[in-house]
């Protein structure tokens, strides 16, 4: 389903995103791709819909060689791919209802037809009542939903969501866990990206430990398994860079992008 | 169609450049309109000029008829005539009769015997007028020789600079307003770049993204291309009639509706062919 063989990604600057980076993911799996800023998730997501190309390595998505893929394929493969934005990426000058039906408006099929697909997904995330509204008039938790079904209006095989929880509550992060496992039932890989460490521990899924753009790793996490040494530091680690995350939300925006990428050197989505 | 609704939306929300794009492509289709009109007309005004009788020789009054019948011979001898035909005394007094009929104090004045008989001469080419006219003024027989040499030439050369002028304005305007349009068209990509490329992310194609503004290149072109043959065309008709006075009996108008119409056709595929073109200019410039 995902294969990932040796892939390293090496930014502009000269510093690594990814270094060396293989792993496999089979279909129908739900797997937590953690790691603090920087450590490359989003560098994987964005090589997997093939938005940047690996330096070095094989990327197999679906059967797709993603790296040798034709460019007139590329938008097949988005489709196939469906992918929650950390940043969302709604259109804001679109309703909730025409954000989900834009894949399937991209794809060609007309607005009546998409109707009863896009009303589908909506209730799936327990959004319909919201249909007609605009992004900026949703809360956090309602936006995140309505990227997710965005994401899902296509029937993807597999789903990316990047930091979904990211700027959400709680509970509202428990919600959309529970929407993303849902989905994971019936059938859908999903690949979540996430440096919560609760829901990580609590879910009891296959997680991939990103450090520095190196895979430090890969094991299931039973729920109420006792997390060892490293996770406890780690957690804590999170902890304060969600602190600096805050911070810097609070100062200005364009502030706040120039010193992720330069901090991060990998992604200037984040 | 999805492309047409994206593209209607464009051109509603940014009615300025919008406006200014249209405004470009009406000026430069309501020169084309207003020069293809001008060299129309002249060059409808040298043909009626080139077919009539080129020279007239008027006749003195001793002129024997068989002397004149001879001449008319030798003329014809010559190749070069296209027609002669010979116009008496009195044919000319119905002509001048017919000329000033609301003038009744003219019409008095005037017999038969004061006007004089005449050959009016028209020759197959252009150039051999003065030949002619210089063997009629050599004869015996002939009074007086008018002829339209100058007309039909300076004519030719005011059609000429007409229409260099012309091609040259035209020619520039469409440079402008392509320049003008793949600004426009370029500002507007540029302000969408964040949608775009959200669309290209879940998976639209480029042909996707790239129709709806190649479809508005069309419509901003052939929206100016109306407007411009409309304003070109409602001046001709208004001045029809004045101009219908001016050119006395000259049969250039009215100009037939079939021929508008066939006008309008051919600009508006040139309009659809120069936004097409200017778009796709900008949607290369500005989306890789």
């Amino acid at each position: 389903m995902i294969k990932l063989d040796k892939v390293s990604k090496k930014f502009g600057t000269g510093t690594f995103g990814l270094l060396d980076v293989s792993l496999v993911v089979e279909k129908g799996e739900f797997v937590f791709l953690v790691g603090s800023t920087g450590a490359g998730k989003t560098t994987i997501f964005r090589i997997l819909i093939r938005d940047v190309l690996p330096t070095e390595g094989t990327v197999v998505v679906n059967d797709w060689d993603v790296v040798h893929l034709p460019k007139n394929k590329i938008s097949s493969l988005r489709k196939k791919v469906g992918f929650v934005f950390q940043d969302l990426k709604l259109l804001l000058d679109r309703t909730i209802f025409e954000n989900v039906a834009l894949p399937l408006e991209v794809t060609g099929v007309k607005i009546e037809e998409t109707a009863k697909t896009v009303e589908d997904v909506l209730a799936q995330v327990g959004l319909l009542e919201h249909k007609d509204k605009f992004p900026v008039q949703l809360s956090g938790g309602e936006l995140q939903r309505a990227a997710i079904a965005r994401a899902l209006v296509l029937s993807p095989d597999i789903l990316l969501a990047d930091e979904p929880t990211g700027n959400l509550d709680a509970a509202t992060s428990w919600e959309i866990v529970k929407l993303l496992s849902d989905i994971n039932k019936k059938g859908t890989t999903v690949v979540m990206a996430t440096h919560n460490a609760d829901i990580v521990k609590s879910l009891g899924k296959r997680v991939i430990h990103l450090e520095k753009g190196k895979i430090v790793d890969d094991q299931v996490h039973h729920s109420h398994a006792n997390p060892h040494k490293d996770q406890n530091s780690e957690e804590h680690e999170e902890k304060s860079e969600e602190k600096k995350l805050s911070e810097a939300k609070s100062s200005s925006a364009g502030e706040k992008k120039e010193e992720k990428s330069s901090s991060t050197g990998e992604d200037k989505k984040e | 169609m999805s492309f047409t609704k994206t593209a209607w939306k464009n051109i509603r929300r940014s009615p300025y450049q919008a406006l200014a794009a249209i405004s470009i492509m009406t000026l430069t289709f309501l020169a084309i309109s207003f020069f293809t009109f001008l060299l129309a007309g002249s060059s409808k005004v040298i043909d009626y000029f080139e077919s009539k009788p080129q020279v007239t020789a008027f006749f003195k009054n001793e002129a024997k008829p068989e002397d004149i019948t001879a001449l008319q011979s030798q003329l014809q001898a010559t190749g070069k005539v296209a027609s002669v035909k010979f116009v008496s005394k009195e044919d000319a007094l119905k002509i001048y009769r017919e000329q000033n009929k609301d003038d009744p104090l003219l019409l008095d004045l005037v017999t038969a015997d004061v006007l004089p008989s005449s050959f009016e001469i028209s020759t197959i080419k252009i150039e051999d007028l003065s030949n002619i006219s210089n063997t009629l003024t050599k004869s015996p027989l002939v009074s007086e020789v008018v002829y339209q040499k100058d007309v039909v030439s300076t004519l030719s050369a005011w059609t000429s600079a007409i229409r260099k002028i012309g091609i040259t304005l035209i020619v520039l305007l469409s440079l402008v307003s392509m320049f003008i349009m793949v600004t426009i068209i370029g500002i507007k990509i540029s302000q969408k770049k964040e949608d775009i490329e959200i669309m290209k992310l879940i998976g639209a194609t480029n042909w996707y993204i790239r129709w709806p503004f190649l479809f508005e290149g069309i419509v901003y072109g052939i929206v100016g291309a109306v407007i411009g043959w409309a304003i070109a065309t409602a001046g001709l008709l208004y001045a029809t009639p004045f101009l219908e006075t001016f050119l006395k009996g000259i049969p250039v108008l009215p100009v037939s509706y079939l021929q508008l119409l066939i006008l309008l056709g051919l600009e508006a595929l040139l309009a659809a062919i120069l936004g097409i073109v200017s778009s796709y200019l900008a949607v290369l410039r500005y989306l890789k």
